[in-house]
């Protein structure tokens, strides 16, 4: 039986559902500085409203230990008025918080059609041969995650990677991705191109 | 026409409190702040100013109709989530001027009555909103943003609120489910957010571009506006060209110009060697015009009756080595993968029409298949909560419906018949699941 009648029902190609769950993590408690970050945050929202700060303390708590867990959201919850398990609801809802442990540089290569069009499966193909791992994997080293991201707003400098969910690097060619993760290596964040509005200014 | 909102993007220093100041920010604001709320409202709906983040839907009207009489507080959300493939415009007016958005955000407040502005900037954009705090802590040590804003009695805060990866974000209730704390899943309407939106107050949702242009509209009027382009497709307009181009970028013109004088003129033309095949003018959720469609004016009106629409204005260019059945499965993963799953028609729809399309792809298509599309893309059309799902359906419609052939010759020979050489070798890497 199926909900189309064309669509055949196969419980594992169709109806594979796609749960995450969070790893429980060690202890948890944000320091005194991010935690005045976030007491000023939740100022800008309405005093009944403080749950508009998820996003921030979330941020917050990656920050500090790489990626979520439950027991970062279970300390962040009470502060927000929020229970932990609508923490969770959020947290897994967005992209850019990592449930899992990830490496020092993520690499999230902008797969959508612009970058498509200029070759971003290819730079994709080219640092996963480079690192040996597939996508969403960790290098044994635990320097690099490769992931695929959606279109990042900077389709004029296609392909586009996001590293870390901050720095950027443009305008990547497949040929070159195999030498960028050398020149991490190397030299670190410094290599990365940047926005190029940022760089031309 | 000359630029009007990128005019001094290329200058060094164009973001600075300082440099916009010396070249005429927040005197729109000044102007605005001596004429009552409600003539800046009917200013605004003279102007015919549409808005720029997909719908066109007229500014002024929308915010007429925020209610008046209410004992709430009222906000402006303004809409920075910029997500839609192709687009790219909001990134470069907040980098490059972001003293327009943020005196765009205090007209807006002023018309309406808000005492907060939130802009919801994207996630990915970390680097721009570093530079656009640091210039909002600027603008309130001068007085422009805060209590007693250039020392009227008007008091308005700005607040810039960072998203975390959600393209449905972008969606104006989702925006605001997020903007609360929440998934970024949309409400049902009505009520609208002009009545009821953040925290249950009247709330007016704009995007970036929109706002951006109220200090020309206050400084030189309506009519002024309203001339520089179409019929009820006035003001300048962001266009942004990306895909096999030559010069892909954002470009300003008035909704005169046309698409394929945006792709040649502006853009430089298909890379070297290549013909176009296919364009898509509004962002990745509007249907494909093919090349001979192109000689209409890029307004909002004329964009439809080609058969499109103008939505978002991130136009993009396909040359003849792109496959049609490739596209749509990327497209098709990008929607699976954004569907907010809040509805079924689309939390199931895409992801059946990303896995018919899959095995088109690899060849393991039955000719059925194609009819299979049409039919499942036809049952989320219109069936949906947000537009999403029409947007999700869109790229297998509209590819189906021009390219019909490519799909039959997949299915017939049993593999991709256009591999293109930028396309991934193996299909395991790009997007195996
Ligand atoms: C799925 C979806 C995604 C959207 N994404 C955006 C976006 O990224 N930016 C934007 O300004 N508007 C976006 N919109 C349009 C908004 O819902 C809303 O119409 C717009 O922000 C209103 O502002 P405007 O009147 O100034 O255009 C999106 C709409 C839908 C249905
Ligand atoms: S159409 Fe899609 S994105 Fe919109 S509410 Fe429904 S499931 Fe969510
Ligand atoms: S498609 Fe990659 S940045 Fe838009």
């Amino acid at each position: 039986m199926s909900f189309h009648p064309l669509m055949e029902y196969d419980r594992a190609k169709f109806q594979k559902s796609a749960r995450h769950t969070v790893p429980e993590g060690p202890p948890f408690a944000l320091t005194p500085e991010r935690r005045a970050q976030l007491d000023e945050i939740v100022t800008k929202y309405p005093p009944d409203r403080k749950r508009s700060a998820v996003l921030a303390a979330l941020y917050l708590v990656q920050e500090q230990q790489g990626y979520l867990t439950a027991n970062g959201m279970r300390h962040i919850a009470p502060l927000l008025d929020m229970t932990p398990a609508e923490v969770d609801d959020v947290a897994t809802y967005y992209v850019m918080f990592h449930k899992a442990p990830v490496g020092k540089y993520v690499l999230q290569v902008c797969r959508t059609l612009s970058c498509a069009l200029n070759g971003a499966e290819r730079v994709t193909e080219a640092l996963s041969e480079k690192l040996g791992i597939g996508i969403g994997e960790t290098d044994p080293s635990g320097m690099f995650t490769l992931v695929e991201f959606e279109c990042l707003g900077a389709c004029d400098r296609a392909p586009v990677v996001m590293v870390n969910n901050e720095l950027w690097h443009e305008c990547l060619r497949p040929e070159d991705a195999g030498q960028l993760v050398d020149a991490i290596k190397a030299k670190g964040a410094a290599v990365f191109s940047g926005c190029h509005l940022e760089v031309e200014r | 026409m000359d630029p009007i909102l990128t005019k001094y993007i290329r200058e060094p220093n164009s973001y600075t409190l300082d440099f916009s100041v010396k070249h005429g920010a927040y005197e729109g604001l000044k102007k605005a702040l001596a004429m009552k709320p409600n003539d800046v409202i009917e200013l605004v709906k003279a102007s015919g100013l549409r808005g720029r983040g997909g719908a066109g839907f007229p500014t002024g009207m929308k915010w007429q109709f925020v209610l008046k009489d209410t004992p709430l507080p009222k906000y402006i959300a303004c809409n920075a989530d910029e997500s839609e493939p192709g687009t790219f415009k909001d990134h470069v007016l907040m980098e490059r001027n972001p003293h327009s958005l943020f005196e765009g955000c205090l007209i807006g407040s002023w018309a309406i009555g808000a005492k907060v502005a939130y802009i919801y900037i994207r996630g990915e954009f970390y680097h721009v909103q570093q530079i656009m705090e640091a210039e909002l802590a600027k603008a309130y040590a001068r007085g422009y943003v805060g209590k007693n804003i250039m020392g009227s009695d008007f008091h308005c805060d700005i607040v810039l609120h960072r998203g975390a990866g959600a393209y449905e974000a972008g969606e104006e209730t989702a925006l605001i489910e997020s903007l609360e704390g929440k998934r970024a899943q949309p409400r049902i309407k009505p009520p609208f957010p002009a009545v009821s939106g953040l925290y249950n107050c009247p709330t007016a949702v704009n995007n970036v571009e929109t706002l951006c242009n109220l200090p020309p509209i206050v400084l030189n009027g309506a009519e002024w506006f309203a001339k520089l382009g179409p019929e009820k497709n006035g003001g300048p307009k962001l266009f942004c060209v990306s895909g096999h181009v030559k010069k892909p970028g954002v470009f300003e013109a008035s909704m005169h110009t046309t698409l394929r004088q945006l792709i040649y003129d502006y853009a430089g033309g298909i890379r070297d060697g290549h013909q176009l095949k296919a364009v898509i003018p509004g962002g990745s959720s509007v249907p494909i015009l093919l090349p001979d469609q192109l000689d209409v004016a890029a307004s909002f009106d004329d964009v439809v009756k080609a058969g499109s629409m103008l939505g978002s204005a991130g136009i993009i260019v396909m040359d003849e080595t792109t496959c049609m059945v490739w596209l749509a499965r990327n497209l098709l993963y990008f929607y699976k993968h954004e569907s907010c799953g809040k509805c079924t028609p689309c939390r199931e729809g895409s992801d059946w029409l990303y896995k018919i399309l899959t095995r088109i792809e690899n060849g393991e298509g039955v000719m059925r298949d194609i009819d299979l599309l049409v039919s499942v893309g036809g049952n989320i059309v219109g069936k949906t909560l947000c537009a999403f799902g029409d947007a999700a359906a869109t790229p297998a419609l509209t590819t189906v419906k021009h390219f019909r052939q490519e799909f039959e010759d997949h299915i017939r020979e049993g593999r991709c018949t256009l591999p293109a050489e930028w396309r991934a070798t193996r299909m395991t890497t790009a997007h195996a699941h």
